[in-house]
């Protein structure tokens, strides 16, 4: 305990005197994520992709001539804890931006707070509900769920496969994926045979399956991120499920072929470019950011930097550029980023415009298949 | 007859799942039986066995037998310590007190294993391969066939060690009347220290074995604790087969309800029938009554 | 009894200036929170404190508050104040039907059975989609206001459910100390004695179950008004087992204790952020060592401190 105070008693001392050395104040950007938590696999990534990019725009000078600070909060993907921390970065902390929550629910709590105190919030979470409708300070970099489900439905039909099984986790995530599968069915002219759910800490999922494998269904869409969609994938192999398997970009990492091990073989998922950055051809626009962000990552964190990190490292960037353009009020950043174009980040290409605060187009997703423990893209 | 065949596969795959809540029930049950205490922190002995596993597999890089007796070991010794240092100290305790304090543990227990080994989600190699074997039309991992056999000899192991030996016969002395059993003579202190070491075995034991299927996290341990509590309280929180039987009937009314009822309202169901059992019968299915002493 | 009149409006005082120093700084915010984690711990405290009898379901009846008045005052368009006191009621006669099989349940079986309570309503908050939006929440939820005063800002906000909780914890008082409250306590100590000199302990256990239900719904509808944005994480297994930290941290049995622990508890997190990721582990220790030394809770543990300290400090002097 002592030993602990002393620490971070040291790690202050040094803050202190880091931030006095400066002449010009920083500026004050505030990141709500949940690094603890069972979003805690979003909040993380998140939580080190951001402090990594802060400290390398500071270390190349900063933000026209001025330190960015990042104060970071963690809300442990409670929506109460969310918002009381969203006041405390808005009304104590005086940041000019928020990055984040990492989640819908986190998000849609925290949006009101952040509209009516006029501080742009760049979120890192999926829901479509969070820019639609527009709210006027409210962003996100995350690919909309909606983009996912129509990037799977496309191939489907050109497969010619007219009847899905869809099975989701009963959270936010999943629920939200659930929604936009049944509203976009009838678009590609598919029918739902069958819709389940299950429980973001079940362990077994052979009953929803067993129900599936008697449903005629042509494919199984699973709307989840882990492990529930690794259990999933291990049943359907159990039960000898010989039906084609889409996952979500909720498992768009190596951590699931990990966890599924040889049941990941041939699963195909839409998925940010991030995967198959080396795989993409050279004229990609977001080619150049991405294998700078799996570098980086690689070299901070020993890991593989996933699109979850990216999320919050479009956020840096895109706060960054507003931040050149527009000042540092909160407003001129809010005006700065509604009028970005053609920002080539991880995510995707982000456009922003009044009426558009998601900024992303279906191009975002690449279809990805798992072979022999890799992903391979789907033409 | 496609519907009977589904029908075996979730009652099947409801068995294997049930197995597994009853081993937890088991541990909640041997701990209540001696002492009164209802454990919450039971359902991370379970996450220990299996993250330690884990851990001693990947880290030490020791053989899977090994890894298992190192991981069941030092749950024990956590067992142990939680005893010795939030049990023991509080004389007279209420039983919220200790709901309390065994909650706090929980979060303690969690936490420490979160800051040391992550957040992640890990998975552990099926102990004899992944090839499903066909039972009656249904499917079944062989991982299954080894929970079923660890349940299976904890259960006799159980049976013949509060049956048969004389520390066995003192804990259950101490679960029907602790200060009887204090005038013979027996240590009710280490009976109680006792039934910590066998219910984090046996809980480490459940977590070992339920790894390979169901992979594990530092967050694990909440769930599966609370389906153990359910099936331990369906068989009258006795240390048999009551709780056993409790265990099985929970899982394969859960994959039931979830194949033929609905899959989103699975743990309703489930709980709701408990409630039923509650109502109907408040001393467990498999016990019968008992008069309250004032 | 005069001293505790005085005890009340001392009491009072505080909470109407507490605010001021803050300078509607973001901590009035966190206030707001106390206030209503403090009228659900009160509604637990009367009964578990009291009445003696155990709920790890509470955040049911919190959720269900919440979100009647959520789907009434969105989807439906009622007045907030209407659909605040028609939840209340309904919560409450469910309440007391559910109380009669639930509360002829004992110790950890009793536990069970409100536990399985709180978890059935928390999956029915998340399967109900249609309803109540599922998991992802129910946003757009309007603020409570009175003719022409909207209660927009926090600390508008902070006197609103502060108000709440004065009149909670008066009529608790008020309460505690009828021929009602020594029946509870009766029971608390022995129900079998107690039904041998005439209470009707069955009864009375479900009525106490009911009130308490009832201010557990009408903290959750100002929570919904407050918020303006409900799902179904707030009101989980979690939330049941963190109101049961407060009262036993704040004191068992004590009406202030449950708004000490209340106060502890929503504030706890808030001094631990600079632990970072170490904050869950000291919240582990935090509460196996308050268990331990200071078994009666603050209100209890506070006082018997002092006297340990100050005839020693006398000695000395």
């Amino acid at each position: 305990m002592k030993k602990l105070i002393s620490t971070a008693f040291a790690a202050f001392s040094l803050f202190c005197l880091s931030t006095a050395a400066l002449a010009a104040p920083p500026i004050k950007i505030g990141a709500l994520f949940a690094v603890t938590g069972p979003a805690s696999f979003l909040g993380e990534p998140e939580r080190n992709t951001a402090q990594m990019v802060v400290d390398e725009i500071n270390k190349a000078g900063g933000v026209k001539g001025r330190k960015l600070e990042l104060i970071v909060y963690d809300t442990g993907g409670d929506a109460t804890k969310a918002v009381q921390l969203a006041n405390k970065l808005i009304k104590n902390d005086n940041v000019v931006a928020i990055i984040g929550p990492s989640t819908t629910g986190d998000t849609m709590a925290v949006a009101p707070v952040a509209d009516k105190a006029g501080i742009p919030l760049v979120s890192c979470a999926a829901g479509s509900k969070i820019t639609d409708p527009v709210r006027k300070n409210v962003f996100k970099t995350a690919q909309n769920d909606a983009l996912a489900v129509a990037r799977i439905y496309e191939q489907l039909k050109k497969e010619k496969k007219s009847k899905v099984a869809i099975l989701s986790v009963s959270d936010g995530f999943g629920s939200s994926g659930r929604e936009q599968l049944k509203a976009q069915a009838a678009a590609y002219g598919i029918q739902i045979v069958s819709d389940d759910t299950f429980g973001p800490k079940d362990t077994d999922m052979t009953a929803q399956l067993t129900k599936i494998r008697g449903s005629h269904a042509q494919a199984v869409i699973c709307w989840g991120t882990n492990p529930g969609p690794a259990v999933v994938a291990r049943n359907a192999k159990q039960l000898g499920l010989a039906i084609p398997l889409y996952m979500s970009h909720g498992v768009s990492s190596k951590k699931f072929i990990e966890l599924a091990g040889d049941a990941a073989e041939g699963i195909r998922l839409p998925s940010g470019k991030v995967l198959v950055a080396d795989l993409l051809p050279k004229n990609d626009k977001q080619k150049a950011s991405l294998l700078a962000f799996i570098k980086d990552y690689q070299s901070h964190f020993k890991a593989e930097g996933d699109h979850f990190g990216g999320h919050a490292w479009d956020a840096v960037m895109l706060l960054k550029g507003a931040i050149e353009k527009g000042g540092d009020t909160p407003a001129g950043i809010r005006n700065a980023l509604e009028s970005t174009r053609n920002f080539a980040g991880i995510g995707g290409v982000f456009n922003y415009s009044a009426k558009d605060h998601a900024g992303l187009t279906k191009d975002a997703f690449t279809l990805v298949e798992i072979k022999k423990k890799d992903w391979v893209l789907v033409k | 007859m496609e519907l009977f065949q589904q029908i075996t596969q979730f009652v099947i795959s409801g068995l294997a799942t049930g197995a597994i809540y009853a081993l937890i029930g088991l541990s909640f049950a041997i701990i209540f039986n001696s002492t009164g205490i209802i454990n919450f922190a039971q359902g991370e002995f379970v996450m220990l066995g299996g993250v330690m596993t884990i851990f001693s597999l990947n880290v030490l890089h020791l053989p899977l037998i090994a890894a298992i007796a190192v991981a069941v070991a030092a749950t024990t010794v956590v067992g142990v310590v939680f005893e010795r240092l939030a049990i023991r100290p509080l004389k007279n305790a209420t039983p919220l007190a200790l709901i309390i304090i065994t909650i706090g543990a929980s979060i303690l227990i969690r936490g420490v294993v979160m800051l040391v080994w992550g957040k992640d989600t890990q998975a552990l190699p099926a102990f004899s391969g992944n090839d499903p074997i066909s039972v009656v039309g249904a499917t079944l991992l062989p991982q299954h066939l080894w929970i079923f056999g660890v349940t299976v000899l904890v259960i006799v192991g159980c049976r013949l060690f509060f049956h048969h030996t004389i520390s066995g016969k003192a804990m259950r002395a101490c679960s029907f009347n602790r200060r009887a059993a204090n005038l013979v003579g027996i240590s009710v202190g280490r009976m109680v220290l006792f039934s910590f070491v066998i219910s984090a075995a046996v809980g480490s034991l459940a977590g070992v074995i339920i790894a390979p299927l169901t992979m594990t996290a530092y967050d694990v341990g909440v769930m599966l604790g609370l389906k153990g509590f359910c099936a331990a309280i369906m068989g009258g929180m006795g240390s048999g087969l009551g709780t056993v039987l409790g265990g099985l009937i929970l899982g394969t009314l859960e994959s039931l309800g979830a194949g033929l009822i609905s899959s989103g309202y699975k743990d309703a169901i489930a709980f709701f029938i408990l409630l039923l059992i509650l109502f109907i019968r408040p001393q467990g299915l498999f016990k019968k009554g008992e008069t309250e002493r004032v | 009894m005069k001293s505790d009149k005085l005890k009340f409006l001392a009491f009072c005082l505080v909470v109407l200036l507490a605010p001021l120093p803050l300078a509607g700084g973001y901590l009035t915010n966190v206030l707001i929170f106390v206030g209503i984690n403090g009228v659900l711990a009160l509604g637990l405290n009367l009964l578990l404190g009291y009445a003696g009898q155990i709920s790890l379901g509470q955040a049911a009846f919190f959720g269900l508050g919440a979100y009647g008045s959520g789907v009434l005052t969105t989807t439906y368009a009622m007045n907030p104040w209407l659909a605040m006191a028609v939840v209340a009621v309904c919560v409450a006669a469910f309440a007391f039907a559910l109380g009669f099989p639930v509360l002829r349940l004992k110790g950890h079986y009793l536990a069970m059975a409100t536990l399985g309570v709180g978890v059935i309503a928390n999956i029915a908050f998340n399967e109900t989609v249609d309803l109540t939006g599922g998991p992802s929440g129910l946003s757009g939820i309007p603020n409570l206001s009175i003719g022409g005063l909207i209660f927009d800002t926090d600390l508008k906000n902070y006197y609103l459910v502060w108000s709440f909780a004065l009149v909670m914890i008066f009529l608790s008082l008020n309460l505690v100390n009828s021929r009602f409250g020594r029946g509870l306590r009766a029971i608390h100590d022995s129900e079998v004695a107690a039904r041998v000199m005439g209470v009707n302990a069955r009864l009375m256990k479900v009525q106490v179950f009911t009130l308490s239900a009832f201010i557990s719904a009408i903290a959750g509808s100002l929570y919904c008004h407050v918020m303006t944005f409900i799902s179904p994480t707030s009101f989980s297994f979690h939330v049941s087992v963190e109101l049961l930290t407060m009262i036993v941290i704040g004191g068992l049995g004590s009406v202030y204790g449950s708004i000490l622990g209340a106060l502890l508890l929503t504030l706890l997190p808030e001094m631990l952020r600079t632990f970072h990721d170490y904050d869950i582990v000291v919240y582990g220790m935090l509460l196996i060592s308050m268990t331990i030394y200071m078994p009666g809770g603050l209100v209890a543990g506070i006082p018997a401190l002092f006297r340990r300290l100050l005839p020693a400090r006398g000695s000395n002097a």
